[in-house]
């Protein structure tokens, strides 16, 4: 059914609404009623993604008139379609964890507010397929984080958010000129129309010019190198369930999802733009990784590594862009482009799980430093074995999914003989792994350090997703299976390798 | 012609504003500089020569009408500039009860 | 604030906010519509505070009751987006009600009526941000 399509923005945004008004009077109504509305989601999703079909609906019911598209329309094809399930699974299991975590914190029902807004934003921005609409719904779901970053008023806290909305401000103003140019020089804001006219008529300089643009604009929004400068402070500072959504869900969803769907679908692929991908995917890889390691803090380190790993997926989907632009082999692009759409869903549950670990830790000891923390796998069986699971997977070894979206990447580029690229990815797995061995041990093994002994694990809604996430780590190495992996993967590689099917999807 | 050039030179304006001063109500007076800047551009694309205001009146003949979808574009992005400065002015009143001060050489406490 | 600035706010509160009902109620009609008609009675509220002043906890009230306005005005808009995929021609967000003629005050389908629920919200979600600026002010003193 295609109004179903209606129901992930329409949901969140109803609840954001309604939990101010009734939370007055009930306090515990918005803990209940946020895990509700988004397992809805979640069921709405996986069905969805099993049956298969596109799936178009014409808000206001403007269909085109004479092959002019006037109106907006939400599609769902396969790429738009995974990117929803990892949105709205990740985001209802950070708000069962967020139940008993943000007990500290005053006002909550104000939090819950924020997270649902900011949860309908990113299912805009995924379902849409107008360029200002985009631009409306990216502002959304960007305002609510700087407001979720700035949450409990520390100092640390208030100064990241500032750094935080000031460089986010300056990339949604690149991207809304970036917008205004493509109106002027097509004269429609349709993304389906666009791609037509690009093709077929040309404007050669002036296209290239939006594309910087929108590397620049959407590079900031998934911190890339060299605009990744707000990355660890925003996510080391906010609170923990924040800093899993932000770091799991939100980088990919605003970022690297809008900048992938444009490149590949609405302008046409050129040789220096493709490079300019696979070089930034590369510096953020290396550079991510090299400053993790000095880290002491238990929370910077993971932020950093996040850095890393958003350097892998544009490493794998930059690569298969320069190879279709070289005019080369079909198979190959594909699977370089598999190998960077899979560890994207990948990092998105390790990466959470990672920082719900970090959270129960700060939760029982109110700590985070590495040089205080020590021996507390002794304490916490169920934290350091789930956090031990998610380290394992990110470092990439079997049988975890880690391993497979990382060999893949690395199998496409020797493949393509770019041998430097494919030595340089797996150096930094190998330094991905020192520096999380570092971490285990630092806060999990060993001996108790001084203070420590009265620590007590966390509490059950704290520790229920983290044992589902980490049990999702292995679970998800099953993706490689051909059967499982044609209805799960492969329709999202479809669509981003066959380039028109985005404009004839809508009828044009 | 030289209007683009007007509007490049404002977007300059803005952006030194944001690199050079110390004050952070100064940031955020260039951030919303540079903003204006990009709304003037995109009000300014729907230009026709010789075109009038979009509005119908009955009993009248239509002249030549400008573009309305720029202007109900740079409508909808005030309102969320708007939004964006509210943030922000928060965030910085907040700050200053904090630390005490608007320099933001004093504001550095995360490092590394 | 002086005697001359309180004597002229007496006198203009009330036509400002008329005048911002007049402009969110045409603007199907003339340039306004649902955002400036409600910055206007923000504005008009704010003129109000700023020649008289007020107590902190009066302010207090004052905002949390602002807020419930802004989230009822919200549902109000979305449950008017609903009520047309129950009937009429089943499609989110048309324009059901009857078309009118032109340039007529009743006329233009379902707009007017999003008109004043959008003006409603943006005046009841712009007078909480100037309140809130102001008791931080008063709690730094």
């Amino acid at each position: 059914m295609e109004a179903l399509l209606l129901l992930y923005v329409l949901i969140p945004l109803a609840a954001a609404f309604i939990i101010p008004v009734i939370g007055r009077l009930w306090d515990a109504f918005a803990k209940l009623i946020t895990p509700l509305a988004l397992v809805m989601l979640v069921v709405i999703a996986l069905l969805s993604m099993i049956d298969g079909t596109p799936a178009i609906y014409s808000v206001g019911g403007w269909t085109p008139v004479d092959g002019i598209p006037i109106g907006i329309s939400l599609i769902k094809d396969g790429f738009s379609g995974i990117m929803l399930i990892v949105i709205n699974s990740i985001a209802f299991l950070t708000s069962i964890y967020a139940g008993s975590y943000m007990n500290k914190y005053t006002t909550t029902h104000k939090f819950y507010t924020l997270f649902c807004l900011m949860i309908a934003g990113m299912n805009g921005v995924v379902l849409t397929g107008d360029l200002f609409n985009l631009y409306v719904f990216l502002e959304i779901a960007s305002i609510a984080s700087y407001a979720l970053v700035a949450f409990g008023v520390e100092k640390t806290e208030l100064e990241a958010s500032f750094k935080y909305q000031v460089l986010g401000g300056m990339a949604s103003l690149l991207i809304l000129l970036a917008i205004s140019l493509t109106y002027w020089m097509t004269g429609t804001l349709n993304m389906a129309d666009i791609s037509n006219l690009i093709r077929t008529q040309s404007f050669p300089t002036t296209v290239t010019f939006i594309q910087v643009l929108l590397i620049a604009g959407f590079g900031m929004k998934a911190a890339m190198v060299p605009f990744h400068a707000w990355l660890p402070d925003a996510h080391s500072s906010a609170p923990s369930p924040i800093s899993a959504m932000l770091s799991g869900v939100l980088i990919k969803a605003i970022g690297l999802y809008v900048l992938f769907r444009l490149l590949f679908n609405v302008f046409v692929i050129t040789y220096e733009i493709s490079l300019t991908i696979l070089i930034l995917g590369v510096l953020s890889m290396i550079i991510g990784g090299l400053l993790a390691i000095g880290q002491s803090d238990y929370k910077r380190l993971l932020a950093y590594s996040s850095i890393s790993q958003v350097g892998y997926i544009a490493l794998g989907v930059g690569l298969g862009l320069v190879i279709l632009s070289n005019g080369g082999d079909k198979d190959l692009a594909a699977l370089a482009i598999l190998g960077g759409l899979f560890h994207m869903v990948n990092h998105a549950v390790f990466k959470g799980l990672l920082f719900m670990a970090a959270g129960s830790v700060e939760h029982a000891t109110g700590l985070r430093n590495l040089n205080q923390l020590g021996g507390l796998g002794r304490m916490m069986p169920v934290t350091s074995g789930t956090s031990f699971f998610g380290s394992m997977a990110i470092s990439g070894l079997p049988p975890f999914s880690g391993f497979f979206s990382k060999v893949i990447i690395i199998l496409a580029a020797i493949q393509a003989n770019y041998y430097v690229i494919a030595i340089l990815a797996a150096l930094i797995n190998i330094i991905t792994l020192a520096y999380f061995l570092k971490l285990q041990k630092g806060i999990f093994y060993g001996l108790p350090a001084s203070g420590m002994n009265k620590v007590r694990e966390a509490p059950v809604t704290m520790l229920v997703p983290m044992i589902i996430l980490a049990s999702l780590c292995l679970a998800l190495s099953l993706l490689i299976i051909p059967p499982i992996r044609d209805v799960v993967l492969m329709p999202a590689v479809e669509c981003l390798m066959q380039t028109t099917n985005y404009a004839t999807t809508l009828g044009l | 012609m030289i209007v683009y050039l007007l509007c490049f030179i404002l977007f300059l304006i803005g952006l030194y504003g944001i690199l050079t001063q110390r004050n952070l109500i100064k940031i955020v007076i260039g951030l919303s500089i540079m903003e204006f800047s990009v709304f003037l551009l995109l009000a300014l694309i729907g230009y026709i020569n010789g075109g009038e205001a979009p509005i119908i009146t009955p009993g009248e003949p239509i002249p030549q009408f400008v573009d309305p979808l720029p202007q109900a574009m740079v409508l909808t992005a005030i309102v969320i500039g708007l939004a964006t400065y509210a943030m922000l002015m928060a965030i910085a009143i907040r700050l200053y009860k904090k630390y005490k001060t608007f320099d933001i050489r004093k504001i550095n406490q995360l490092k590394g | 604030m002086t005697s001359i600035v309180k004597t002229v706010t007496r006198l203009l509160v009330r036509v400002i906010f008329i005048y911002g009902v007049y402009i969110i109620l045409h603007g199907h009609l003339s340039p306004g519509g649902g955002f400036a008609g409600g910055a206007i009675i923000a504005g008009a509220l704010i003129l109000q505070i700023l020649a008289f002043g007020s107590k902190k906890m009066k302010l207090q009230r004052e905002e949390a009751e602002s807020s419930i306005f802004e989230s009822l005005a919200i549902l109000l808009f979305l449950l008017m987006g609903i009520a047309v995929l129950f009937l009429g021609t089943k499609v989110f967000f048309s324009n059901y009600l009857p078309h009118g003629e032109l340039g007529e005050l009743i006329s233009a389908g379902v707009i007017p009526l999003y008109n004043i629920a959008v003006g409603i919200e943006v005046a009841a979600a712009l007078f909480p941000i100037f309140l809130a600026l102001i008791i931080y002010k008063e709690e730094i003193k």
